[in-house]
């Protein structure tokens, strides 16, 4: 289920902007514990994102994207009341969606 | 002094002259280069995921009274956060104490939730109840932002606090006789690329206080002020303080007091 | 059977593994997530995966970040691809233990300009592999790292 992304998404001249942050530890597989055990590898592989429903930016990620990672991207169209949505999904198949309003 | 001699000290001079220049454009990229970096991780803190679950945690009903935070009073009234942060620490009637957020954020848990503060004072800061003690201090940090600090010491033990926090400031010991003014003492000091905020100035002191809590790049981790001040006393080979300890709540106070006049900017984002 | 669905196949294949081991359970099929391409340990065999070769240097791809990295663990990056039909954009970084950070699927109505943080584990390059119109192009960077980001 993971913790709400927060997601901002503004409207001006006619190019909606969709920032967005997310709660992940994106383990990379790389790090060790304090008892010499590898962390196994954990991290969101795929964000799609939404705007009034259709489909406007699908990532693929590995494990070198930051933990609680952030992803800003613009879109043609697009008005102030229009609803944002993304989703992730992660490599352990847990998935999030969260769902703003563009201002 | 022959010719000769004079002609190599006056290249001497010049090529000193030129290395020390070298070295400054070289340094000044170096700092352009981590400017850069800084500036670019403003937007977009992470924090602001700590600030969201520290609100759901203000609003949710919770404890032995199932009450939630909405009215606990940070020294503007019951239940005003907007600007609260940066007017801390401060006197309350009630505790008859000086405190900082986090002390006070104990006390409305134990007053308005009647939750035991004890288990949030002794838990590691990276166990579940200092968890929920950064996400709140996160949360009531953000409603400052862009505010003035206005900390002046009046009553009298914000006065004396004041005075305690000073005399902590300077304080040297420990297996490395170092001192809080060690490294937080002089003007234009650095560690690596790290600048040391010099404490005892207005825009030090803002630099260090008005940034915390922050969210750490290198660790994924948001610290709280308490967290902060309880690794400058690890890094000085001090005893562990107590979590919101009258010794915590000195040096805030000094801090904070040094800063005023100077605007917030929390929560920050840290390398 | 198309390439595309050879992948979708290894990718189910793989994910019914782990699942199978008990490792994972698969809510989410992942249609897009290209394993060959995430795992690739060199830079030829990155692009191999992307279907790329040797991309065309192209001033109409940047970069933006800056020169020096505080700290490897988070390492804002803005990927711009100027070029007409741009489908793809990912961000690659040539010293870490795998090439690939991330790709982004840009709609026609996305404007190719994505900001991402990455890891880097050191002092790299970072590549922007932009394919546009069926074609491959890329730009690098070095970025500098003063204090590495993966060993935590």
């Amino acid at each position: 289920m993971g913790n709400p992304m927060k997601i901002r998404a503004s409207a001006k001249d006619g190019v909606t902007e969709i920032k967005v942050l997310m709660s992940h530890e994106m383990e990379t597989g790389q790090r060790k514990d304090a008892s010499g055990t590898v962390i196994p590898a954990w991290f969101i592989n795929e964000v799609t994102a939404k705007l009034d429903g259709k489909t406007v930016m699908q990532a693929q990620w590995g494990p070198s994207i930051s933990k609680n990672p952030y992803l800003a991207f613009k879109v043609k169209g697009g008005k102030a009341g229009d609803k944002v949505s993304v989703t992730w999904v992660d490599s352990k198949g847990d998935t999030r969606t969260d769902e703003a309003t563009v201002t | 002094m022959d010719r000769v001699s004079v002609g190599i000290a006056a290249f001497l001079a010049v090529s000193a002259a030129v290395a020390t220049a070298a070295y400054a454009q070289q340094k000044d990229a170096a700092q352009e280069g981590i400017e850069a970096y800084r500036e670019a991780l403003q937007d977009g803190n992470p924090a602001e995921l700590f600030e969201l679950s520290g609100e759901e945690l203000w609003k949710t009903p919770a404890g032995p009274k199932k009450d939630s935070l909405e009215k606990c009073d940070l020294g503007l009234g019951p239940g005003v956060v907007k600007g609260a942060y940066a007017q801390l620490p401060r006197y309350f009637a009630d505790t008859d104490r000086v405190q900082d957020l986090e002390s006070r954020l104990l006390t409305c848990m134990e007053t308005l939730q009647g939750k035991d503060p004890k288990p949030y004072v002794e838990a590691s800061f990276t166990a579940p109840p200092k968890e929920e003690m950064i996400a709140l201090a996160a949360y009531v940090s953000g409603q400052s932002k862009d505010d003035p600090i206005t900390v002046k010491p009046k009553h009298p033990k914000e006065q004396a606090m004041y005075d305690l926090g000073k005399r902590m400031f300077y304080y040297q010991g420990g297996p490395y006789d170092f001192a809080c003014a060690t490294c937080h003492g002089q003007e234009g000091t650095r560690i690596r690329l790290q600048d040391l905020p010099y404490i005892p100035g207005q825009k030090g002191a803002a630099a260090g206080w008005g940034s915390w809590p922050a969210y750490r790049v290198s660790s994924g981790q948001m610290w709280s002020m308490q967290w902060r001040l309880n690794d400058c006393f690890r890094q000085q080979r001090f005893p562990e303080p107590v979590y919101t300890s009258d010794a915590t709540i000195a040096l805030s106070m000094y801090m904070a007091a040094n800063a005023s006049g100077e605007t917030m900017k929390t929560p920050g984002i840290k390398r | 059977m198309t390439q595309a669905a050879m992948e979708r196949r290894q990718v189910l294949t793989f994910l019914g593994a782990l699942a199978a081991a008990g490792f994972v359970v698969p809510r989410v099929a992942l249609a897009n997530w290209d394993k060959t391409a995430f795992d690739a340990k060199t830079m030829d065999d990155a692009l191999k995966a992307f279907g790329a070769g040797a991309p065309a240097d192209s001033g109409d791809v940047q970069i933006i970040a800056s020169d020096i990295a505080e700290n490897g663990a988070v390492v804002p990056v803005q990927a711009v691809s100027k070029l007409p039909k741009t489908e793809r954009i990912a961000i690659l970084v040539e010293k870490n233990p795998n090439m690939l950070a991330a790709a982004f699927d840009i709609g026609p109505d996305t404007i190719p300009e994505v900001t991402a943080r990455i890891k880097m584990g050191q002092t790299s390059n970072v590549m922007v592999l932009v394919k546009a119109d069926g074609k491959f192009y890329a730009t690098a960077k070095e970025i500098k790292v003063t204090l590495g980001g993966c060993g935590g």
